[in-house]
């Protein structure tokens, strides 16, 4: 057993008759699991709460209170896992909370002092901290069982929320113990579980959050509703920094429902007592813009901008031995260039937020991913200190990244409109599914350009890669974490720390800053495209090579046995090597790709049919994972499986375009989400481990991409060097 | 006013006739359950049923569907195959954000209801309309198939 020095455990505290105090405010607080519509904390007249992450009620609930946000990545049962593994409980007594935000109590630890949730961080980051708080929680509840029945503490067990003492046959549950575990010294030390002991750990801790999801009772910013809210629908700018040059309301005002009508920075509101009356505002309102400032270009002149810089070195992000001696020096160069288009989230609830302000602060109500940077900006605005603006957790209808915005652009918008009002109604603020793929923060559009040199031996000996693209962190609260002698690291990751063995090795980055168009984390963030143009590129220095790429990445890949092992394990499963069989008529491929992100490891491998017309059905795709330990392997899979299909809709047909700074999409009829028809057969296997859990949120989305168009070339011999793939290159 | 039978209630609303059925049921009524997604039929997260035939709320005017029997997602498992489906999504934790998943399952509820063994290829056909940003596509077949061999 390992020992744990604790810090920073003070807040032991009894509450009784006050459970819901320590939240500190009222609705809608959402509980997992908690059976019933209201999803209201059940009051219980007195709790035990040994930390900042655990209540024991005298009912026996447990109470774990969850630092990040549940957008569907299993957050919140995977922290109640954990912390319930080392506390003993009885899983089916476990219920979950989203926390406040408080940054001292509730920060994200990889972030040193913000709270916030994002790069797969949300287990890795807990870890420790989630064991010790169950692992407290237990030594507290044995101290009281101890005292109780007078006996050693050491001849105590705890299982499934039941502490007993097998010499004195006595027993009490945790509720039963609560009251005494309160007044126990919080200890500062705590021995945590040998991983051989865990019984939910590694086990099939069902979802917390399936009953409410399944029965409509789920509560999601969308499903807020306050007494005397408003909702607003705002017209926005039809280009990226155009501002309102004047409007009139004059129709708008006319519509039953409609209240009010505001200017704020970001366009025109119109308040309504619901959605479809402002909605009706909104369309009914006449605005005129002023685009001086406004970004107008469209994406073919961006790109070709783009490919112009490339021509240019960029500044060296990554170098390794000579690459201009090997090149000039190669038997054979590979060259290849890749295109990457702006990506929109397009989360099924589009983004949404509800603001009331109130004589002593601010309640905000939202899937909050980014606590610490909405909060103190909503605070600015409304001259208070951050601690007044409370926000209320809820359920997120997916984020992919858009709800830990940078720049808080629909928190503040909604804060915008109250303060244009006076603060004299709550808001929801509603934006319809176009200005949500129309409001920017996309996935940056990129254009790689990448080189490899093969010695007389035909080893390959040179690898010079070339990026292009807006950087996401500049002017972001991570700047100064994340941007080093003007290389944002999130434009590279994936390309300067190639895991391939080559000898000389060049990564250089062109960061344009005339563009503009909002852009922003997109699930898996920089290895979006670095996975592609690497993983695809590397098939084509195998094909050159004559070398199958299994065996020319292993050959590579000695240092990075992780890498090596998924990479083994997926070619395994897949039966790498052995024929695929196709109908008359169709062309049947293999591809393979191999990824490290958020310190997991994935290699995958997909299987594709490509028809005569070009179009492309991807019939399987095996998946190997390493993330450390495998907290839930269930979870772990369904993440996988889902990752597959967010990232075959961006291969497929994902691509937000502009036409003179206007976005041309808006919908999913312009921008088509991949459907059940197309999900491919998933298999998941995961590597045994009991090292620290990693990320798993994203590290499924890099390698399907390249691994499908690898798949593509092995049948048709084309390598596509675009996304989303052009199947009209298919045709046979 | 307009008159509607929900979950077997009678309502009476005040609203105008072009008011979309999502809008009646989220803003008027607060049956949050059934979710607005895209408001042009396009993704499915507004999925009822109106007399046992899945109807996306967000473009059905309430005029439309006045005397006819309307279903949600808060009254799913009143009935038997509802309930089934319910529980085999519980089985499989189905969900991940679980925005969609209101309307998968009265997609779904309304295949089982009418083809109880369905294929893979009835249940793509049938779940076409259903868009799920997180890709639960692989549960929500294999809920499906669950829920068929409970039913049978």
């Amino acid at each position: 057993m390992s020992k744990i020095i604790i810090e920073n455990l003070s807040r032991r505290r009894f509450l009784q008759g006050s459970a819901g105090l320590t939240l500190g405010f009222c609705l809608p607080v959402m509980a997992a699991g908690a059976a019933g519509k209201s999803g209201v904390v059940a009051a219980s007249t007195a709790s035990f709460e040994p930390n900042a992450f655990l209540r024991i009620g005298a009912d026996n609930s447990v109470t774990v209170m969850a630092k990040h946000l549940e957008m569907g990545q299993g957050t919140y049962t995977g922290l109640a896992t954990i912390l319930a593994d080392e506390l003993d409980a009885d899983w089916a007594h476990v219920r979950v909370e989203g926390a406040p935000a408080d940054a001292k109590r509730y920060n994200n630890t990889f972030w040193g002092p913000a709270q916030g949730t994002g790069g797969s961080t949300a287990m890795a980051n807990s870890w420790d901290q989630m064991r010790k708080a169950g692992a407290s929680g237990r030594a507290m509840l044995v101290s009281a069982a101890a005292k109780r029945w007078n006996v050693g503490a050491a001849e105590i067990v705890v299982r499934d929320g039941i502490v007993s003492h097998a010499g004195s046959g006595r027993k009490a549950s945790f509720g039963e113990l609560a009251l005494d575990a309160a007044n126990e010294t919080v200890p500062t030390e705590v021995k945590l579980k040998d991983p051989k002991d865990f019984r939910l750990i590694g086990k099939q801790a069902k979802r917390k959050d399936s009953a409410a999801k399944t029965n409509g009772t789920a509560q999601f910013t969308q499903d807020v509703f306050l007494p005397g809210m408003l909702v607003a629908v705002v017209a926005h700018p039809p280009q990226f920094g155009a501002t309102v040059k004047s409007f009139d309301a004059t129709r708008a005002k006319a519509i039953k429902g409609v209240v009010d009508v505001v200017q704020i920075p970001q366009g025109v509101a119109v308040l309504a007592t619901d959605t479809w009356s402002a909605k009706k505002g909104r369309d009914a309102l006449s605005v005129s813009w002023e685009d001086s400032k406004a970004f107008k270009l469209g994406s073919d002149e961006i790109l070709a901008k783009y490919k112009d810089m490339a021509k240019q070195p960029g500044l060296v992000a990554k170098q390794t031995g000579d690459t201009a001696k090997t090149f000039a020096g190669a038997a054979k160069v590979v060259s290849a260039s890749f295109d990457f288009p702006y990506l929109a989230h397009a989360a099924m609830e589009p983004m949404n937020c509800v603001v009331q302000l109130k004589a002593d602060g601010c309640d905000v109500w939202n899937g909050e991913q980014f606590q610490t940077v909405d909060q103190g900006r909503v605070a600015v605005l409304f001259g208070l200190k951050p601690e007044q603006v409370k926000l209320n957790m809820l359920y997120a209808g997916g984020s992919f990244g858009r709800r830990a915005c940078t720049h808080s652009d629909y928190v503040m918008e909604a804060a915008h409109i109250v303060k244009a009002i006076n603060g004299k109604a709550p808001v929801k603020l509603v934006w319809l599914r176009e200005d949500d793929m129309r409001g920017g923060y996309y996935r940056p559009m990129f254009h790689h350009a990448l080189e490899a040199a093969l010695d007389g031996s035909g080893k390959l000996v040179g690898w010079h890669h070339r990026l292009v693209g807006q950087s996401i962190i500049t002017g972001s609260p991570f700047e100064a974490m994340l941007v080093k002698d003007g290389i944002d690291h999130v434009s590279v990751e994936g390309a300067s720390n190639l895991p391939y063995a080559i000898p000389n090795l060049l990564v250089d980055l062109h960061t344009p800053t005339d563009i503009g168009v909002p852009v922003l984390w997109w699930r898996s963030v920089g290895s979006s495209h670095t996975a592609y143009s690497t993983e695809v590129f590397l098939d084509q220095v195998a094909a050159a090579m004559g070398k199958d790429p299994v065996a020319l990445r292993l050959e590579l890949l000695t240092e990075h046995p992780k890498h090596a092992g998924v990479l083994k394990l997926a070619a395994e499963k897949a039966n790498w090597g052995t024929p695929l069989k196709a109908a008359a008529g169709e062309r049947r491929g293999r591809g393979v790709a191999v990824h490290e992100s958020f310190n997991s490891f994935v290699a995958q491998v997909a299987e594709v049919t490509v028809k005569k017309d070009g179009s492309i059905k991807v019939d399987r795709v095996v998946c190997a994972v390493d993330c450390g330990t495998a907290i839930n392997p269930d979870n772990i899979r369904s993440q996988v499986e889902g990752a597959v299909g967010f990232a075959l809709s961006a291969a497929m047909s994902g691509e937000i375009t502009l036409k003179a700074g206007r976005v041309e999409q808006g919908n999913f009829d312009t921008y088509p989400l991949l459907r059940i028809g197309d999900m491919p057969k998933v298999e998941v296997h995961i590597v045994p481990s009991t090292a620290a859990p990693t990320g798993i949120g994203e590290p499924g989305v890099p390698p399907l991409a390249p691994s499908v168009a690898n798949a593509i070339a092995a049948a048709t011999g084309k390598f596509l060097h675009k996304m989303p793939f052009n199947t009209a290159e298919l045709v046979a | 006013m307009i008159k509607l039978t929900i979950n077997g209630k009678a309502h009476q609303l005040d609203v105008a006739p072009d008011t979309p059925l999502l809008w009646a049921l989220r803003d008027t009524l607060q049956m949050t359950g059934t979710k607005y997604g895209c408001g042009q039929a396009l993704c499915g997260a507004c999925t009822v049923h109106v007399d046992g035939t899945p109807v996306r709320a967000c473009t059905t005017p309430v005029s439309a569907v006045v005397g006819r029997k309307i279903r949600t997602i808060e009254a799913v498992d009143t009935e038997r195959v509802g309930k089934v489906v319910q529980e085999a999504w519980r089985k499989l934790d189905v969900v991940q954000c679980g925005y969609c998943q209101s309307g998968q399952i009265m997609s779904a509820v309304a295949l089982l209801s009418q083809n109880r063994k369905p294929t893979d290829a009835d249940i793509d056909n049938a779940m076409s309309g259903n868009l799920c940003r997180c890709a639960t596509y692989v549960r929500v077949r294999a809920a499906i198939h669950e829920a068929a061999k409970a039913l049978a």
